[in-house]
């Protein structure tokens, strides 16, 4: 197979990690969502583990990109 | 720019180009004053200016002196219930961390280049600056939590009531996860920002190449694609906002590990 195109094609498989961390966020925040209107009075003292779990589950999107990026851009062939 | 060429080309919205001073140089290196530079100024300046008009102390607060105490408030709330007492002495540093990021991330996304010739550069869209950034975190975190333990710091790895068959390897994993912590919070910062502007350059360019394509369909394409550059930017400035914050709540739990170890 042709180097470039075989680059393209590693470049959107990568891509595919992105989607998976869409997932995972909307399952971090629809998980907050659902249990605070259970009790809302608990959720505003949650809001800092909220965040750190949608950094977490973000942070693995985002070096999908990343690696996409670098295949695209870096990678030499 | 990218239209022109005929192809998208987002990536040349992150070039460091030198403004004043292409030759200066140190040592052999090369010193000019680059559009990055210039940017970092004009946040300086910004957040100067804004702390400047809101610290009149008046008893009853203005609008402008309302605004900063909302922003002081609210790290040292964040400090407050993430550290505790303890960690009252590095709010300055949290807070200059938190609007110097917010601060970057909102006027990297102020929309200067309809004046022909400008465009403006998102500072921490470069691993550069994040990653200074949280190598300044992870040192302050290291130093503190050195000098408040000594040697006990390393406890930090050992959770409560560990098996001793199991403690080298769970302070393998901790060690492992101790030292990723500055890559994944400069690594976070960047590209989110870098993920953000590549996406409002790609819709922006089918809006031109949409009209220039000379189809019927080409209008509408444009159209559209305004439309979700609206979407796009109102989520961005979203991002710009929720970036800052995690930045600086990890930045404070890091800190609280070291200061309370655990």
């Amino acid at each position: 197979m042709d180097i470039a195109a075989a680059k393209m094609i590693g470049a959107g498989l990568a891509a595919i990690g992105v989607g998976l961390a869409a997932l995972g966020v909307g399952n971090v925040f629809g998980s907050f969502l659902g249990s605070a209107l259970r009790n809302p009075s608990a959720a505003d003292g949650q809001q800092g583990r909220l965040f750190i779990g949608f950094a977490a589950a973000e942070l693995l999107g985002l070096i999908a990109f990343v690696v996409a990026i670098l295949i695209l851009f870096v990678v030499k062939g | 720019m990218a239209a022109e060429a005929g192809a998208i080309d987002p990536m040349s919205q992150f070039r460091v180009n030198p403004v004043v001073g292409e030759h200066w140089a140190v040592w052999g290196h090369n010193i000019a004053f680059t559009n990055s530079a210039a940017f970092m100024v004009i946040v300086l300046g910004a957040l100067w200016l804004f702390m400047l008009g809101g610290m009149k102390r008046q008893l009853v607060p203005g609008r402008w002196q309302a605004a900063v105490e909302t922003m002081t408030d609210f790290v040292a709330n964040m400090i407050e219930s993430n550290i505790g007492e303890k960690g009252k002495r590095f709010t300055p540093y949290v807070f200059s961390l938190f609007m110097f990021i917010l601060a970057a991330n909102l006027i990297g996304l102020f929309p200067l280049a309809i004046i022909p010739g400008l465009h403006t550069f998102a500072v921490t869209s470069h691993i550069t600056v994040t990653g200074v950034l949280a190598i300044m975190s992870f040192s302050i975190v290291l130093i503190v939590g050195f000098a408040k333990h000594g040697l006990h710091f390393f406890k930090l790895f050992i959770p409560h009531g560990t098996p001793a068959l199991l403690v080298p390897l769970i302070f393998l994993i901790e060690l492992v996860s101790f030292m990723v912590r500055p890559f994944s919070l400069g690594l976070r910062l960047f590209v989110a920002m870098t993920a953000g502007h590549i996406l409002l350059d790609v819709f922006a360019s089918f809006v031109i190449q949409g009209i220039n394509s000379g189809t019927a369909i080409g209008p509408v394409v444009s159209l559209l694609s305004f439309v979700m550059i609206i979407g796009v930017s109102l989520l961005e400035i979203l991002v710009a906002a929720i970036q800052a914050y995690v930045f600086a709540l990890l930045t404070s739990l890091y800190l609280n590990d070291a200061i309370n170890l655990h």
